[in-house]
C-alpha cells in the first residue's frame, strides 16, 4: 500500500461562517463557500475536472444526489458524487477527489459539504440516520447520551469521581469556547468559565450543555490537484501527508473486548495515518489537531487514541495546557464543533480548512506558530459503533 | 396426575396509594379509599405484564413440551392480530406451538385455565402455558380506578410433577351486565353496585361453589382457602359467612396492595395462595364475570421442590411509589402532553422487515457460532470474533433469560419518553455477547458500571396512526425478590 503522502495539494479553500444559518437555504451556503475557494485558488470554474459532495442529512432540500452541486454552481454536465458516512462525510467527500487526483484520473477536483441542520425542526440531530434496525432493536437514544455512555465508562475505567470527570471534562469545553471567540466564522463565540459548564443544564448524564457542541448549517469546501500544478499556481500549497478511515466490523457493540472508555476505529485510523505520513512520534512531530469533538469526552479520548496523550492520562495534558492555543500541540484552534459548530456534512472540509489556514500562517489572531503538521481527525457514527477518518496536512 | 406443574406471577413496579387518587381528584368526588393499587409503567401491557408472568413461571424449566398457550386478557391491544402469537414467541416456545387469545370476561382467566387442563387431559397437549393479564383503565374520578391494579399470573399446566393436581371444576354463565366495554370505548361502564352486588356475585359465586361442592360431594370446609374475586374488598368476609367458611379460609384479596386485576385476578390470587401451601391442601378457585368458574386443586409433596417463583409474594415487594397522580395520566395517555418533535416522529414500521428480524426482536435471539462458540446479537451470518469470521455456521442464541452487566450508561434528557429521562446501557450478558437497550423500572441515581440486570419485554413504541404497538425488550436493574 502506497498512499498518497505528497501526491495531492490543497490550492483553495472555502467556509461559510457556521450557526443557525435561518437567513441562507443550503444552495446559498454551497455557493457561498465554492465563491471563496475558487477566488483563493487563482483558478476558473471551468477548470474543474469533477466533484464530490458530502451531506449526511438528507431531505434538506438537497436531495439523495450531488445534481445540486451542478445545478446551483452552474458547472453543466461536471461528474459530481454525493459521498454519506454519517458525521465523516466531509473527509469522506475529500477523499474522493484526493485519490481522484492522486490516480490521475482527473487533474482539478472539487470537494464540497454541506449540511441545513437548522431547517429539520429539530434540537440536536434529527433521529433515524442510523436506519431501521437500530429503530427497532437499538436503545431510544440521542447523540448525547451515546457518547456520554463513554464518559461514564471512563470515568469508571479510570477510577475517576463522576465530579471530578466533569471538571476535566469542563476544561476541554472552557477551551474551545476561547478559541471559537476568536474565530469570526465560528457559530458560538462567547467565553465561558469551568462554573458556566458544571453548573449547566444535564443533557445526557454526565453530559450537560457545555459538553455538546453547537448544531449547525454551514458549507465548507477545497479544491485539489496535483504538485506540479499546484506550484504553479500559488507558492504555499498545503499537501496530503496522508489520508485514512477506520470503520469497525461491530466488534465493540457485539464482541466482549471493547472497554466502552474510548474509540477504536479513531485509535485505528490513527495508526494507518502516521504509517503513511511516515510520522514516529505524533506528540513530537504533530503541530496541531482538529479533532471530532461533538462531545467533550470525544475530544479527551481522541488525544489518547491519536497516542498523543497516554491511555488513561489524557486529564493531565487536559489540566497543564497542552491542548491550548499557547499550548504545545493546540486543538481546536478555530473553536472546534464545539463552537465553530457541526454542520455534519460540512465538519471534515472546516477541520481541514483550518488546518490549511494555519499552515499557510492566514489564520489570524489565533495563528499558531510554526505550525509543520497539522491533523484532523473525523469521526462518524458512535463510540459503540463508528468510523473514524485522519487525515494530516503539511506544507 | 393432570395439574400445575408450576406457576408465577407479575406485578409491574409503580404502585400508587389510594390518597394520591383522593388528594389529585377527591375534590370532585369521594374516590381513593385505603391501600395501595399497582400501575403498570408507560410501556407494559396485557401482552408484556403476561410475558412477564410466563417468565417468573418457567425460569429455567424445559420448555420443549410445551405445545399450546393461552392468553387471557378483557385488555388485549389488538382486535384483529393474535396477542397470545406475541407472547408465545417472546417466551421463545417455539413454532410448533397452539395459540389462543381468551378475551373479553373476567372469567377468561379461569376459562383458559381449565381448557388447558382439558387438552393436557385429553393429550392433545404435552403441556400447556397459561397467561392471564388485564391493564383495565377506570375512568379519572370512577371508583374502578382506585379499584383497579394491574397485574398477570401463569401456570404451566402438565401430566407430570404437578404441585397441584386438578381435581374437577364447575361453571355457570349468565349475560350478566354488571361491567362492558363495546369497540369505542377506552373506560369500562357499569350499573349500580349494589344490584351488582346482590343480584351478580352474591348469587352467582355461591351458586359456582355449591354446584362444584355437590358434584365433587365436597364440603366447603374441605379446603385450605377458598379464592373469589369481590369486586368490592368490604365484601369479601360476608361472603365468606354466607359461604359457610372459617374466616381461616379466606383467601386475601389483594386490594390492599394491588387491586383488582381483571381476568387476571382470582388467578394471582391463587399464585399468592400457592406460594405458602402445603402438600395435601385442597384449594378452590373461584372467578367472576358474566358468571363463574370454579376449579378444585389438590396440593402436593413438590410444592417444595419450587424454588424459582417470584410471584405475587416477590413482585409486591418490588415497589416504587407513584405518588403524581399527574404521571399515571400521563403514562395512560389521558392526559395528551406536548411531546416536541422527538415524540412526534414516528416514521412507519416496515412489517415485512420486522417479520424476518422476528427472532431478534421478540425472543432477543442471536447466534452462536458452531465454529468458535462466540454468541452474538443480532442474528448475524459472519462471525463478529476477528479470530473466526466463519460464514454461515450459526445456531439461534436466546439472550432473554440471561443476566447482564452495565460496561455503560446514561440518562437522557433529550430522547423523548413518557417517563423521563431515557436510561440505556451496553449490556454484557453472562455466557458472553453484548448489547445496548433501554433501561426501564430504574432509579437513574441507582445505575453504575457493573450493575446486574435482568431482560424484560416492553412496549418500545406506539404508531398510533399505522396500529402498531411495537414490542422489544429492555433491562431493568436485577433484584432478588
Amino acid at each position: 500500500m502506497s498512499g498518497i503522502k505528497d501526491k495531492v495539494a490543497i490550492i483553495g479553500m472555502g467556509c461559510t461562517k457556521f450557526g443557525e444559518r435561518f437567513d441562507k437555504s443550503a444552495d446559498d451556503l454551497i455557493l457561498d463557500c465554492f465563491l471563496e475557494a475558487l477566488e483563493d485558488s487563482g483558478i476558473e470554474k471551468k477548470d474543474i475536472n469533477a466533484a464530490w459532495m458530502g451531506c449526511s442529512v438528507d431531505e434538506t432540500s438537497l436531495g439523495k444526489s450531488a445534481i445540486i452541486l451542478n445545478s446551483t454552481l452552474k458547472m453543466p454536465y461536471t461528474p459530481v458524487t454525493r459521498t454519506e458516512n454519517y458525521c465523516a462525510t466531509g473527509t469522506e467527500a475529500f477523499r474522493g477527489a484526493c485519490y481522484a487526483v492522486a490516480s490521475g484520473a482527473y487533474d482539478i477536483a472539487l470537494a464540497l459539504g454541506v449540511e441545513k441542520l437548522k431547517d429539520t425542526g429539530f434540537g440536536g440531530l434529527p433521529p433515524g440516520q442510523m436506519g431501521t434496525v437500530r429503530r427497532l432493536i437499538g436503545p431510544n437514544s440521542t447523540a448525547p447520551g451515546e457518547f456520554a455512555q463513554m464518559a461514564n465508562g471512563y470515568f469508571a475505567r479510570y477510577g475517576i469521581d463522576p465530579e471530578e470527570g466533569k471538571r476535566i471534562l469542563a476544561h476541554i469545553s472552557v477551551k474551545s469556547h476561547h478559541n471559537g471567540m476568536l474565530n469570526p466564522k465560528a457559530h458560538l463565540r462567547k467565553e465561558i468559565t469551568i462554573e458556566d459548564v458544571l453548573k449547566a443544564p444535564i443533557i445526557a448524564s454526565p453530559l450537560g450543555l457545555f459538553d455538546c457542541c453547537g448544531v449547525s448549517d454551514g458549507a465548507a469546501c477545497a479544491i485539489v490537484t496535483t504538485p506540479e500544478i499546484a506550484r504553479k499556481l500559488r507558492k504555499d500549497p498545503i499537501y496530503i501527508k496522508a489520508m485514512q478511515i477506520a470503520a469497525t466490523s461491530g466488534e465493540e457493540s457485539a464482541f466482549n473486548t471493547w472497554d466502552g472508555a474510548h474509540v477504536e476505529s479513531t485509535y485505528r485510523a490513527g495508526i494507518k495515518a502516521y504509517e503513511e505520513a511516515e510520522i514516529k512520534n505524533p506528540r513530537q512531530e504533530i503541530s496541531m489537531m482538529e479533532v471530532h469533538d461533538c462531545f467533550s469526552i470525544t475530544e479527551l479520548t481522541a488525544y489518547e487514541d491519536l497516542q498523543i496523550s497516554p491511555r488513561g492520562r489524557a486529564r493531565e495534558d487536559v489540566e497543564s495546557g497542552f491542548y491550548d492555543l499557547n499550548g504545545q500541540i493546540p486543538c481546536q484552534p478555530d473553536g472546534g464543533l464545539k463552537c465553530f459548530g457541526h454542520p455534519t456534512g460540512a465538519s471534515g472540509l472546516r477541520m481541514i480548512y483550518e488546518v490549511y489556514k494555519q499552515l499557510q500562517g492566514k489564520a489570524g489572531p489565533r495563528q499558531i506558530q510554526n505550525a509543520k503538521l497539522g491533523i484532523t481527525h473525523n469521526m462518524g457514527g458512535i463510540p459503540s459503533y463508528s468510523l473514524a477518518a485522519v487525515t494530516i496536512l503539511g506544507n | 396426575m393432570i395439574g400445575i406443574k408450576s406457576f408465577g406471577a407479575y406485578i409491574p413496579r409503580y404502585r400508587m396509594n389510594r390518597k394520591v387518587i383522593a388528594q389529585a381528584i377527591g375534590w370532585f368526588s369521594p374516590v381513593g379509599g385505603k391501600g395501595e393499587r399497582s400501575v403498570a409503567n408507560f410501556d407494559e401491557d396485557a401482552i408484556t405484564m403476561a410475558v412477564a408472568a410466563g417468565m417468573d413461571c418457567m425460569g429455567n424449566l424445559d420448555k420443549t413440551d410445551i405445545d399450546a398457550l393461552y392468553l387471557a386478557s378483557s385488555t388485549l391491544p389488538y382486535k384483529e392480530r393474535q396477542n397470545a402469537g406475541i407472547v408465545s414467541t417472546a417466551l421463545g416456545l417455539g413454532d410448533a406451538v397452539r395459540t389462543a387469545d381468551v378475551a373479553g370476561a373476567l372469567k377468561s382467566g379461569t376459562a383458559a385455565l381449565i381448557a388447558a387442563l382439558d387438552a393436557v387431559k385429553a393429550q392433545s397437549a404435552k403441556e400447556a402455558l397459561v397467561t392471564a393479564s388485564d391493564m383495565r383503565l377506570g375512568k379519572p374520578a370512577s371508583p374502578e380506578e382506585s379499584a383497579f391494579g394491574d397485574g398477570s399470573a401463569a401456570f404451566l399446566v402438565s401430566d407430570k410433577d404437578v404441585v397441584a393436581s386438578f381435581e374437577g371444576s364447575y361453571s355457570v354463565s349468565y349475560d350478566f351486565v354488571d361491567i362492558r366495554r363495546d369497540e369505542k370505548d377506552r373506560f369500562g361502564k357499569t350499573w349500580e353496585p349494589r344490584w351488582v352486588r346482590d343480584e351478580g356475585y352474591f348469587k352467582m359465586i355461591p351458586e359456582v361453589i355449591s354446584g362444584l361442592l355437590k358434584k365433587y360431594n365436597l364440603d366447603i370446609k374441605d379446603f385450605s382457602k377458598v379464592i373469589y374475586p369481590c369486586p368490592n374488598s368490604r365484601d369479601v368476609a360476608a361472603m365468606a359467612k354466607k359461604l359457610g367458611m372459617d374466616p381461616s379460609q379466606i383467601a386475601d384479596d389483594l386490594q390492599a396492595v394491588v387491586g383488582s386485576t381483571g381476568s387476571a385476578y382470582s388467578l394471582m390470587m391463587f399464585v399468592n395462595v400457592l406460594q405458602e401451601a402445603k402438600p395435601g391442601d385442597k384449594i378452590l378457585v373461584a372467578s367472576f364475570g358474566n358468571g363463574c368458574d370454579a376449579l378444585y386443586f389438590q396440593v402436593t409433596d413438590k410444592i417444595n421442590d419450587i424454588k424459582h417463583v417470584k410471584g405475587v409474594k416477590g413482585y409486591l415487594n418490588i415497589k416504587a411509589d407513584l405518588t403524581n397522580y399527574i404521571q399515571y395520566l400521563v403514562f395512560r395517555d389521558i392526559l395528551p402532553v406536548e411531546t416536541g418533535i422527538r415524540g412526534e416522529h414516528v416514521p412507519p414500521t416496515q412489517l415485512s422487515q420486522t417479520w424476518r428480524l422476528r427472532d431478534s426482536i421478540l425472543s432477543l435471539s442471536g447466534s452462536k457460532c458452531l465454529k468458535c462458540g462466540t454468541v452474538q446479537y443480532p442474528v448475524s451470518r459472519v462471525c463478529v470474533n476477528p479470530a473466526c469470521e466463519a460464514v454461515d455456521q450459526m445456531e439461534l442464541y436466546r439472550f432473554a433469560d440471561k443476566k447482564g452487566t452495565v460496561i455503560s450508561y446514561t440518562s437522557d434528557n433529550l430522547a423523548f419518553t413518557p417517563n423521563p429521562p431515557q436510561s440505556y446501557a451496553i449490556v454484557e450478558f453472562e455466557g458472553g455477547g453484548r448489547h445496548q437497550l433501554d433501561l426501564t423500572d430504574c432509579d437513574p441515581k441507582q445505575l453504575s458500571v457493573g450493575m446486574s440486570v435482568t431482560m424484560t419485554f416492553r412496549r418500545k413504541y406506539y404508531d398510533a396512526n399505522r396500529s402498531i404497538h411495537f414490542y422489544y425488550w429492555k433491562a431493568v436493574p436485577a433484584v432478588e425478590a
